[in-house]
């Protein structure tokens, strides 16, 4: 899954999380819910759509948060499983998720009708985007979904770059395609789109563009994908928010599970929460594991 | 019949009910405060702080087993001052007693953290940690040595005139004997249990899933084992005991109780389920109410082991 949030700035001082966390909780904006399913799709490779009733939650959701969902039937579980919202508006949200593990493996069981706890919505949304700039969108696989929200509430139409293995992990695009947006697709089996990474597409588009043309990046996927969108970024002196996903344990900011080394202001690493202090970061924040000497 | 009473004291700390909420799995506060009202809680017990800020361990820091969780955080915290600064004006504003779970990395340093917290408003006591499996250094290595550990707990009661708690390992063969060390060295209460050492490998790559190598077993899964040491240092001890150890529900809240247990913390449960706490508060109430009971504190350490 993919996870995304604002990219959030806090003291510098070494290793440690935001010291001015509780100034964030001012408003009351999570809530523990049990949200009715209203509609559970599987498009088959293992995706699924997942839509519930949940006014509460999903009238607060900014694109790029996620909610975290207590697996119905998960026996011996004790963790929720986070899922970035796909979609949004005063009742209903809707997840994409694919079957990957033991928790989404039991998700599919998840009926029509049936009432499942969720807590949410959580994590940071994606910042405003720049008026000035390009929006230009990287995916891998369902990374898609938070991204289909953020196009769906952005007022400037830009350019998709989704990629996956097959045809099969290409998700979303006429959904792109009916906000008015440009969409190429790459898949690594050439079975849809062009073979290759989705990367190999950005960088043929980025060569091309014309020079009036700024992009500003968003992206979400695996590490892999979310690093190369980085490089691009910093080589392209520009601005990109990539989504992280990380093992989450309590997804509030409480447990500390789900760290990642992130840049702040004077140039000190800390540790920074992906549920909570992201789970979007800004690509010249993320210090990532192979330039990691500390 | 009336609203049973429901208040204990724990160290000559008052709370309005016996349950709180266990160190590291409810942050410093104001993580779950959207989601509870701090003020229904017994206490709160937060994250482990030393002297100075702590790393703490790399990812992957948790994995999921069946019936728990296998952390190795190891104790990333903000260092006395930085919770001071940071969490306490929050706490402050609360009706609700806060104990502040301490550790070092030497003997010196459990004494100056000790020292630190003495006097300071909005502490209402402390936990001493010399169970934490994830360290080098500090933690589990003070509460597995009976010698050691009368020399921490000894060291910390002469830096504050705080209750002081120690939390006791569960990794022990005779959890009594340390119970008593505790007692005997000044302890007002003891808490138990840790986690339990533990291991998890990906068959798929033969490698520890977490970077620490190993780390600490929480969860339902751990309830009986906890349970059972609960009751063993109980009957050890003429001071109270906090339980926890896989507390989900009420009833294995309750379960605690009766195993000789004055408070109970709710730990991992929180992670399940945000309101956890509250609504295990709100079982044992109704639970006394069904059983026509009209004090909590009937059920500590009334279990029946006649045949």
């Amino acid at each position: 899954m993919c996870i995304v949030g604002g990219g959030f700035q806090a003291a510098p001082f070494l290793f440690w999380i935001d010291r001015f966390a509780p100034n964030q909780h001012t408003e009351r904006s999570m809530k523990s819910e049990a949200a009715t399913v209203l509609e559970h799709r599987d498009f088959g490779g293992g995706y699924n759509l997942l839509v519930f009733d949940v006014p509460a939650v999903a009238s607060e959701v900014v694109p790029g948060q996620f909610i975290h969902l207590r697996v119905p039937r998960l026996e011996g579980a004790v963790l929720r499983r986070p899922f970035s919202v796909f979609k949004a508006d005063a009742q209903t949200l809707s997840v994409l998720y694919k079957q990957v593990g033991r928790g989404t493996r039991a998700m599919g069981e998840i009926a029509a009708g049936e009432s499942v706890s969720i807590v949410g919505p959580l994590g940071n949304g994606f910042p405003q985007a720049d008026a000035s700039a390009f929006p230009v969108l990287v995916a891998g696989g369902y990374g898609v979904a938070p991204l289909y929200l953020l196009a769906s509430r952005m007022p400037a139409k830009g350019i998709l770059f989704v990629g996956g293995r097959s045809e099969i992990d290409i998700l979303c695009v006429d959904a792109f395609l009916e906000l008015g947006w440009e969409v190429q697709v790459t898949t690594e089996d050439g079975s849809i789109g062009s073979k290759g990474l989705v990367t190999g597409a950005l960088d043929r588009w980025l060569s091309s563009r014309g020079p009036e043309v700024r992009p500003e990046f968003f992206a979400c996927g695996p590490d892999g994908l979310l690093k190369a969108v980085g490089d691009r970024v910093i080589s392209g002196n520009g601005q990109g928010w990539l989504s992280l996903d990380k093992h989450m344990g309590c997804g509030v900011g409480a447990c500390l599970a789900c760290v990642q080394k992130i840049r702040v202001d004077g140039g000190s690493v800390v540790w920074k929460r992906v549920c909570k202090d992201g789970p979007i970061f800004e690509a010249h924040e993320i210090v990532w594991p192979s330039e990691d000497s500390a | 019949m009336s609203a049973p009473n429901m208040a204990v004291e724990i160290a000559s700390i008052g709370m309005k009910n016996p349950v709180m909420v266990a160190s590291g799995t409810f942050g410093y506060g104001p993580e779950y405060a959207e989601f509870v009202d701090l003020n229904a809680l017994g206490a709160i017990v937060v994250k482990g702080i030393r002297m100075e800020p702590w790393e703490g361990n790399a990812p992957p820091r948790m994995v999921e087993v069946h019936g728990g969780l296998v952390n190795a955080i190891g104790l990333q915290g903000p260092g006395v001052e930085g919770f001071v600064e940071a969490y306490l004006p929050f706490l402050r504003e609360f009706d609700v007693p806060v104990l502040i779970n301490i550790w070092g990395r030497s003997l010196e340093e459990y004494g100056e953290v000790a020292a630190a917290f003495d006097g300071v408003e909005g502490v209402a006591g402390l936990e001493l940690n010399i169970s934490c499996p994830n360290v080098k250094e500090g933690g589990i290595a003070f509460g597995t040595d009976p010698a050691m550990a009368a020399e921490v707990i000894a060291l910390a009661r002469s830096k504050t005139r705080l209750p002081l708690i120690p939390k006791l390992s569960p990794n022990v063969p005779n959890v009594a004997l340390f119970a008593k060390v505790a007692e005997d060295e000044g302890a007002d209460a003891i808490s138990l249990i840790n986690t339990l050492p533990a291991m998890v490998i990906d068959v798929e790559t033969r490698r520890p899933v977490l970077s620490n190598v190993v780390g600490g077993l929480s969860g339902p899964g751990i309830k009986p084992v906890a349970i059972k040491q609960v009751w063993e240092a109980a009957r050890a001890v003429s001071i109270p005991v906090v339980g926890m150890g896989g507390i989900t529900c009420a009833r294995d809240a309750i379960e605690f109780l009766i195993a000789g247990a004055t408070a109970v913390a709710v730990g991992t449960a929180n992670f399940t389920e945000p309101t956890a706490s509250v609504d295990v508060i709100q079982g044992i109430e109704q639970y006394l109410i069904d059983h026509d009971i009209a004090d909590v504190r009937e059920l500590i350490g009334s279990v029946n082991e006649s045949a």
